[in-house]
């Protein structure tokens, strides 16, 4: 190969950069394209949105999971350059990997849909590319879209950015026009990486992938020093030290080297099975004349959301357990332990970082151990506070206390929505609903809103975003970062079944909603659950106090009249099915609830935040 | 139960004509013009008679038929000359008990003191008309094509005619129906002098052109809460009238029980002749190809017209009979059943405490609305 080497790469000629855009944007149709301008893909072998992985991040079109590419490119200036294309996550629940990608990297391009605007995610990723000094090459994708508006989108981003709107370029990833442009600017306005080749070596960890044939997988940015084959690593958070089995690049496929140097982005293999053992944002350094100071920046994944999961047929649980235990070597951020339900029987209460992990993890477990599973509705982590001032955490509404407490802490939210100004009145009117606080409005341009919140965290979890989308016809888009809690008048609502609190439908709620939930809930189940040979009463309550109830009356009438001249047989199979689909009932107490009837009442808000 | 005892032999024929189709009905019949030219409505019942030869071969038994019951569709769409032909062919192969029931169903539209004359005449003792109600807009809803006095006019012409017994069919809690509409029709149906009365829920079939108008939102559901209730009515005028309940949806005057209905209920033997009937045979069931045509031109070639068949094992033999067994007021013993949940169900009302007491299981007016739940709970899983 000719060119530049890894392991020896002049960092000078070095770029490092990122794609900060909005999902349906453009970005792998863009990373596609550079791929084949650079000549690594030929086009013989190129598909579509070559560098996405898995088969969910190609179906659903994001991307979970960033990678890194190698591209080398001779610049209009005869220089031969070495791109590293950093891909990172789009979506607010992966804030922190989407913070060490661009801790990697000394540009970012803000790729931006010509006929769509900026969107909130997008914008916060670029303050915080800002706030790391990244060099921004705005780009405005899409241009031959007939409702493609590159002027007002252009001056909307230059007043974001503070540039100059000529300087915005303008591309169709997707018939490659300006594509070439983009590799140029890259290279004439990103600076090379800086860093002391003689120091003891230093790597920022930005990706750790778990690969069934090789182990982890991990995906550093070289800072200070080199990485060589014939050294072992030490992960400083932990001082874990691993033999390194190889080094390499991806360009676009894995590309063993002896080594990285300064700047240099690619991989490392140690041989560990556990994503754990080689997080995220943690520093890299030899094992022998090491660093003693990190990078910094490192924090253990913190899970925000909670919910139980369970597999619809009982006798999958081994399975089901056995698909997390697999899951979790690549999903650092997952956790997770054995809870058993009355409603849904064996299953597991789960940790995600947001709703769209919660929703990424259930798919995964389901496509790839081939599960049917059911989530109980998700719930933030609450912190309660006695009287005598001793606290505890609950992230299940069964540790909520029946008795009374001192005070009880939700975790709140910053939001921004970005949304056409027609809008406005009926989203703020959302966000009082969820009991929001404006913080402020701005137009981005005329008829473009940006709507500041602080929204509690549980209110978003629970519906917000299909809501946000609904009542804007599509148009909101929506970010939000944890902005510390507040003392709420919160509730746990039990629903009752014939007396039996049934747990799978309980949950912790602002006391001004206890009714409204309760109401729902119940009514809902009324429709869901067959009548049975008694009354069967269904209550909401708080503690021991009743909040509202439905009742359903016993069946009078089961029996079928006729014998269809002689037809025994269809009668019998007819009996035989029904017996089959009351074995598939689980009882509470004396109710016979059918599974579906479960599933159908938690599947609210099931399909939540497809962001 | 007479499960011990010999089995009787019975014969069903089907008819499967009608002039038109009413529109909660999935029966196995079809109109004129369903039919085209495939099939010859006036030459039928030598078919059927054909298949009644095929199954005395095929028995080769030297057992006389107890009952017979030919039922559709319309039967007498097929004349008196028509019916009579295929009974004096039963009569020829197999040979009828002393006293055997021979039943036939009439639409009460397309029968007239004449015909009820020469089927009496022909060996017929027993006649079964649909009326479904006396009320004009239910009968509109059912679209059924005869006049609320046709039916009435039809059961007394039946007992005129010397007919041993008479049956009307009721259909009940149809959308529209009110609880003095269904009165009005068990009075007007005992005030023709009929011995037995048959009553059935409104049942919502697929592919019906009832189920689509309710789909639509034309018609409402029936509604299973009425239903009961207009099954308790029915019941208490039927004891009122000395007619009391022998089966779920069959009331008669003693003596006058539907001897054909109870060898179903009873697990009794019964070959089915004509397109897509049922047959039951030491422990086998079968069942004839669907549609006319394709059954004339099997019968026709001398084959069997059978579309398929199970052999029933000991424990479908045992369902069945507890299904259908406990529909009966004779009920079942207690013996082949769980004290512990014949106790259950008596704590509750479902099962009668005096037969308990002389061990055996027949359901209470609860009971029978639940039969098929009691059914569920007394077989084992």
């Amino acid at each position: 190969m000719p060119g530049p080497q890894p392991g020896s790469t002049d960092p000078t000629v070095i770029r490092n950069f990122c794609i900060i855009a909005h999902i349906d944007h453009g970005k792998s149709t863009l990373a596609d394209r550079m791929l084949q301008v650079t000549g690594v893909v030929d086009d013989r072998s190129m598909r579509a949105q070559y560098l996405d992985r898995m088969d969910i991040e190609r179906e659903r079109g994001i991307t979970i999971k960033s990678q890194a590419v190698r591209l080398p490119y001779k610049a209009d200036d005869g220089v031969e350059y070495v791109l590293n294309m950093i891909d990172t996550p789009g979506h607010v629940d992966f804030t922190y990997e989407v913070s060490r990608s661009l801790a990697a990297c000394e540009g970012a391009i803000l790729l931006v849909d010509a006929a769509q605007g900026i969107e909130a995610q997008t914008l916060a990723n670029l303050y915080l590319a800002l706030e790391n000094d990244l060099v921004i090459v705005p780009v405005l994708n899409k241009i031959d879209l007939p409702a493609a508006q590159p002027e007002k989108y252009a001056a909307e981003l230059s007043r974001i950015i503070g540039c100059d709107p000529d300087d915005i370029l303008l591309t169709s990833a997707k018939s490659g026009l300006g594509v070439r442009e983009v590799l140029e600017r890259v290279v004439e306005t990103i600076p090379g990486p800086t860093g002391d080749a003689d120091a003891p070596a230093r790597a920022i960890i930005f990706d750790s992938v778990y690969d069934t044939y090789r182990g982890v997988v991990t995906y550093v940015r070289v800072v200070d020093g080199r990485i060589g084959t014939r050294d072992k690593v030490s992960m400083m958070s932990t001082g874990a030290v691993h033999e390194l089995l190889e080094v390499g690049v991806i360009s676009p496929e894995p590309v063993v080297s002896k080594g990285l140097g300064v700047g240099e982005v690619g991989y490392l293999i140690t041989g560990v099975k556990d994503v754990r053992q080689s997080r995220v944002g943690d520093t890299v350094t030899t094992a022998q004349k090491g660093a003693t100071e990190s990078l910094g920046g490192y924090r253990d994944p913190k899970p925000m959301v909670y919910s139980g999961l369970y597999p619809i047929d009982g006798s999958d649980y081994p399975l089901l357990r056995d698909a997390l235990d697999k899951l979790k070597l690549n999903d650092a951020a997952l956790i997770y332990e054995p809870e058993t339900s009355l409603a849904l029987g064996f299953g597991f209460r789960c940790g995600f970082l947001g709703l769209l992990h919660m929703e990424i993890v259930r798919e995964r477990l389901e496509r790839e151990a081939n599960l049917d599973l059911i989530s109980t509705a998700p719930n933030v982590i609450y912190r309660l506070v006695r009287d005598d001032g001793t606290e505890f955490v609950v992230t299940n509404p069964s540790e909520f206390p029946e008795q009374k407490i001192a005070h009880i802490f939700e975790p709140i939210v910053k939001a921004t929505v970005i949304l056409p100004s027609e809008f406005v009145g009926t989203v703020m009117e959302l966000c009082q609903q969820r009991r929001g606080m404006m913080l402020g409005m701005d137009y981005l341009s005329e008829d473009r809103v940006e709507l500041r919140y602080t929204l509690p965290m549980a209110e978003i979890v629970f519906d917000f975003f299909d809501a946000l989308k609904s009542k804007t016809k599509g148009y909101a888009s929506l970010d939000y970062e944890l902005s510390g809690e507040q003392d709420a008048d919160l509730v746990k609502v039990d629903i009752l079944l014939h007396g039996e609190a049934v747990d799978a439908f309980s949950s912790i709620v602002h006391r001004d909603k206890a009714m409204s939930y309760g109401t729902m809930m119940t009514s809902k189940l009324k429709d869901l659950i067959p009548r049975q040979q008694f009354e069967v009463p269904i209550q909401a309550a708080i503690g021991s106090r009743v909040i509202t109830r439905e009742t359903i009356r016993a069946i009078r009438k089961d029996v079928l009249a006729k014998c269809y001249g002689g037809d025994i047989s269809r009668k019998r199979k007819l009996l035989e099915k029904q017996k089959e689909g009351k074995k598939r009932m689980k009882m509470v107490g004396r109710v016979e609830v059918p599974q579906e009837a479960f599933i159908a009442a938690l599947s609210t808000g099931d399909e939540t935040s497809k962001k | 139960m007479s499960a011990d005892q010999a089995s009787t032999l019975s014969l069903y024929v089907h008819v499967p004509f009608c002039s038109s189709r009413c529109g909660y009905c999935d029966f196995n019949t079809y109109t004129a013009t369903e039919l085209g030219n495939e099939v010859r409505r006036d030459s039928f019942h030598e078919v059927l008679a054909a298949e009644v030869r095929i199954a005395a071969e095929q028995l080769s038994t030297s057992q006389q038929v107890s009952t017979v019951f030919v039922g559709g569709g319309t039967p007498t769409l097929l004349g008196s000359h028509g019916l009579n032909y295929v009974l004096q062919e039963i009569k020829d192969s197999f040979g009828l008990v002393a006293g055997a029931e021979v039943t036939t169903e009439a639409n009460p539209d397309s029968v007239d003191q004449q015909m009820l004359e020469e089927l009496r005449a022909g060996g017929f003792t027993r006649m079964s008309l649909g009326m479904q109600s006396s009320a004009p807009r239910v009968l509109q809803v059912l679209e059924r094509t005869h006049t609320p006095g046709a039916s009435v006019q039809a059961a007394r012409w039946a007992v005129e005619a010397g007919f041993e017994h008479v049956n009307l069919d009721l259909i009940y809690g149809t959308p529209g129906e009110t609880d003095d509409d269904l009165k009005a029709s068990v009075d007007t149906a005992l005030s023709a002098g009929i011995d037995h009365l048959s009553a059935y829920a409104l049942i919502v079939e697929d592919g019906t052109a009832l189920s689509r108008r309710i789909a639509r939102g034309e018609l409402p559901a029936p509604d299973d809460d009425v239903c009961a209730d207009r099954y308790e009515l029915i019941d208490q005028q039927m004891n009122a009238a000395g007619m009391p309940w022998y089966e779920v949806s069959n009331w008669a005057r003693p003596g006058g029980e539907c001897q054909h209905n109870l060898a179903y209920w009873r697990s009794q033997h019964w070959w089915g002749v004509g397109p897509g009937a049922h047959s039951h045979i030491d422990g086998r069931r079968w069942w004839n190809v669907k549609h006319p045509a394709p059954y004339a031109e099997r019968v026709r070639a001398h084959e069997a017209p059978i579309a398929d068949a199970e052999q029933l094992t000991a424990d479908d033999l045992r369902t069945e009979q507890v299904m259908l067994g406990l529909r009966l007021a004779e009920g079942m013993s207690a013996q082949s059943f769980d004290d512990v949940l014949l106790d259950d169900l008596l704590r509750r009302g479902l099962i009668d405490q005096s037969a308990r007491a002389d061990s055996r299981v027949q359901l209470t007016l609860a009971g029978r609305l639940l039969a098929d739940a009691v059914v569920r709970e007394l077989l084992p899983s």
